[in-house]
C-alpha cells in the first residue's frame, strides 16, 4: 500500500502543493491560481497513482470471479467501503451505498424511499439555500405525488430561519431535505438541530453533504441523520462516485433503485429475491477503479488531519474577506457566522461573468452564475455571484493575485 | 456611402485590427470599449420573446428585414459579450440573408475568442449567433416562398 510521504504533523502548504501535479501548470501565460474548490477539488498524485494501479495492475469485475485479479479488484473496491464507513462514523459498512455521486443518492432516496412513502398532501421541506440537485429530485417527486414542496427561508446573513422552519413542521411533514454547507455561500447549516426538531415532528432528514464532508468532521450517528449523500471528487477524490449513507431500517424498507446484476439473490421469471444491503442499491458493475481511488484521497486528507486542513483553510477565509472588504463597491453575499472556506461576491456595475472572463485572462479560476442555485440568487435579487472556494492547497500569496485581479478588472470594466 | 463591404471584408478588417494587440488585456480592453459603445436597446425590445437566454448572461436581439438585407440590433447586461455583440453586428448587420446564413465566422477564431462561442452553457454568444441565422433564415424563406 501507499502511504502519504513527508507531511505529517506540520502543514507545509507547499510540500502539499507539490502533490498536485495540475497545480504546475500556466494558464494564459500565468501560473493557475485554482479558486474552483467548490465544484471539484483538484487530485494528488496518490489518487491518479491509485487509478494508474488499477488498470495497470489488477483491473478485473468485482464480487464474482474467482480469479486473483477478481479477488485483488473486489478487496480494493470494498476497503473504500470500510474507509468511508470510517470517514463518516457510520456504525455499519452496509450502509455506506456508492453512488454516482450526491445528486444520484438523493435522487435514489426520492425515488424509492420517497415514492414509497409519500402521499397526496404530505409535505416535503427543503431549504432556499440549496443546489438544484436538492430542489429538483424533490419536486418530481411532489409533482408526481400531489406533494406540497415548503422552503425554509433565509435571512440577509445567508443563514436558516430556524424559528419559521419549525413553522413549517407539521404531521403531514415527512422529510425535511437540506444542504449541510451552501455551495453558494458557504454557510454551515445547524443540521444537527434541524434533525432533531424534524425527528420530533416524525419527520426523516436527508443531508446534502455535498460542500461538507471535505472541510467538517462528519459523525452521522452523532447527527443522527435518516440519509447524507456526498461526493468523492469535491473532496480530492475521482468524478463519477459518491456516498449515500442511510439508516438501516430505512434502507432495508426501501425498495430498489435500478434493476440488473448484483442487486439480486435470485432470479425467476415469476420471482427475484433482492441483494442484501449494500448490494440491493449497486446494481450492474459499479465504477471500480474511481471507487478504488477513492480510498487514496480519504487517506490523503485523514494523513493531514481535518483539524489542521480547517485551520489552514479558515486562514485563507478571514484572510480574503478582510482583503475583499476594503475594495469599494464589493459586497459580500453570505455573512454567517459559521462559514467553510467560500466567498460569494458581487460588485456595483459589474456582472459576474466579465469578472470571469478577466480573472481567467490572468490565470484564476473562479466559478459565476448562480451557482446552480437559481432560488437563492432570487432571494438577494441577484443574476450571481463571482465565488472564489479554498482549498488546503491554496495560498495567501494567490489571494493576493486574486485581489490584484480584481481591482484590475474593475479597473478595465468602469 | 461607399459600395457595401462583404462579411469576409469587415471579418478581415476585424482580424487586422486585432493583430495591433500583443496582449490579452490589449484585446480584452478593446472588447470592452466596444461593449461601452454599443448603443442601448430601447425597452420596448427588452421583453422575453426577444432574449437569447445563455446561462450567466442575457443577450436581447431583435431582427429587421430591408430591401434584401437583414439588420440587427442586440444588447447584453455583460460588457464583454456587449463587445463580442458590437463585432458580430458590425459583421452581420446590414448583408443579405443568404450570406448571413452561409457565415462561417472564423474572425472569431483567428482573434482567440472562440472559448467565447465553445463555453455553451456559460453565455448566450453561441445562441445569439444561432439566433440571428435562423432570423436570417426565416426571412429568406418568407422571402422566396
Amino acid at each position: 500500500m501507499i502511504s502519504s510521504p513527508t507531511i505529517k504533523n506540520s502543514f507545509d502548504v507547499y510540500a502539499i502543493r507539490e502533490q498536485f501535479p495540475v497545480l504546475r501548470r500556466e494558464v494564459k501565460d500565468k501560473q493557475l491560481v485554482y479558486f474552483d474548490n467548490a465544484a471539484t477539488t483538484q487530485k494528488p498524485q496518490l489518487v491518479i497513482d491509485a487509478l494508474v494501479n488499477y488498470y495497470t495492475g489488477y483491473n478485473a469485475n468485482i464480487h464474482r470471479g474467482i480469479h486473483t485479479l477478481a479477488e485483488e479488484a473486489t478487496a480494493a473496491y470494498e476497503a473504500t467501503r470500510d474507509a468511508v464507513q470510517k470517514y463518516i462514523n457510520a456504525a455499519g459498512r452496509e450502509q455506506i451505498i456508492f453512488t454516482k455521486g450526491t445528486t444520484e443518492g438523493i435522487n435514489l432516496v426520492a425515488q424509492t424511499w420517497g415514492r414509497q412513502n409519500i402521499k397526496a398532501g404530505d409535505e416535503v421541506i427543503v431549504s432556499a439555500m440549496e443546489h438544484h440537485s436538492n430542489i429538483v429530485p424533490w419536486y418530481i417527486l411532489c409533482a408526481e405525488k400531489s406533494a406540497v414542496l415548503k422552503v425554509i427561508p433565509i435571512n440577509e446573513n445567508g443563514e436558516l430561519q430556524l424559528d419559521e422552519f419549525e413553522k413549517l413542521l407539521t404531521g403531514k411533514t415527512k422529510i425535511v431535505a437540506v444542504n449541510h454547507v451552501s455551495n453558494a455561500l458557504g454557510t454551515v447549516n445547524p443540521v444537527k438541530t434541524i434533525i432533531s426538531k424534524a425527528h420530533r415532528a416524525g419527520a426523516v432528514v436527508l443531508v446534502d453533504g455535498a460542500q461538507s464532508a471535505v472541510h467538517l468532521d462528519i459523525d452521522v450517528q452523532d447527527l443522527d441523520c435518516d440519509f447524507f449523500s456526498f461526493s468523492s471528487h469535491k473532496l480530492y477524490g475521482p468524478t463519477g462516485v459518491g456516498v449515500l449513507y442511510g439508516k438501516k431500517d430505512l434502507l432495508e424498507s426501501m425498495p430498489p433503485y435500478q434493476g440488473g446484476g448484483e442487486m439480486i439473490k435470485d432470479v425467476y421469471f415469476d420471482h427475484i429475491t433482492w441483494n442484501d444491503l449494500p448490494y440491493k442499491f449497486e446494481a450492474g458493475t459499479p465504477n471500480i477503479a474511481d471507487t478504488i481511488a477513492f480510498k487514496a484521497a480519504l487517506d490523503f486528507t485523514n494523513s493531514l488531519g481535518k483539524e489542521n486542513i480547517r485551520r489552514h483553510e479558515n486562514e485563507l477565509l478571514a484572510y480574503a474577506t478582510n482583503l475583499l472588504e476594503q475594495i469599494p463597491g464589493l459586497r459580500i453575499i453570505g455573512k454567517a457566522k459559521e462559514k467553510v472556506s467560500v466567498i460569494s461576491f458581487v460588485i456595483e456595475n459589474i456582472h459576474p461573468q466579465d469578472m470571469g472572463i478577466l480573472l481567467d485572462n490572468r490565470g484564476i479560476a473562479v466559478r459565476t452564475g448562480h451557482h446552480c442555485a437559481q432560488p437563492l440568487m432570487n432571494c438577494y435579487s441577484i443574476p450571481g455571484t463571482t465565488r472564489a472556494s479554498f482549498a488546503l492547497y491554496n495560498t495567501k500569496e494567490e489571494i493576493d493575485l486574486l485581489i490584484t485581479g480584481i481591482n484590475k478588472a474593475i479597473k478595465m470594466l468602469s | 456611402m461607399n459600395e457595401k463591404k462583404s462579411i469576409g471584408e469587415i471579418e478581415d478588417e476585424i482580424v487586422e485590427e486585432f493583430s495591433l494587440f500583443d496582449s490579452w488585456d490589449d484585446k480584452y480592453e478593446y472588447i470592452i470599449d466596444l461593449g461601452k459603445k454599443l448603443p442601448k436597446l430601447e425597452d420596448q425590445f427588452k421583453k422575453d420573446e426577444n432574449k437569447v437566454k445563455g446561462c450567466q448572461s442575457t443577450v436581447w436581439l431583435v431582427a429587421d428585414y430591408r430591401d434584401g438585407s437583414v439588420y440587427y440590433k442586440a444588447e447584453s447586461d455583460a460588457v464583454i459579450v456587449k463587445g463580442l455583440i458590437s463585432m458580430l453586428i458590425r459583421v452581420l448587420s446590414g448583408q443579405s440573408a443568404d450570406d448571413i446564413v452561409n457565415a462561417r465566422l472564423e474572425f472569431i477564431r483567428e482573434i482567440g475568442m472562440m472559448t467565447h462561442l465553445a463555453q455553451t452553457r456559460s453565455n448566450g454568444l453561441l445562441s445569439m449567433v444561432k439566433q440571428m441565422k435562423n432570423y436570417a433564415l426565416a426571412y429568406k424563406l418568407k422571402h422566396t416562398g
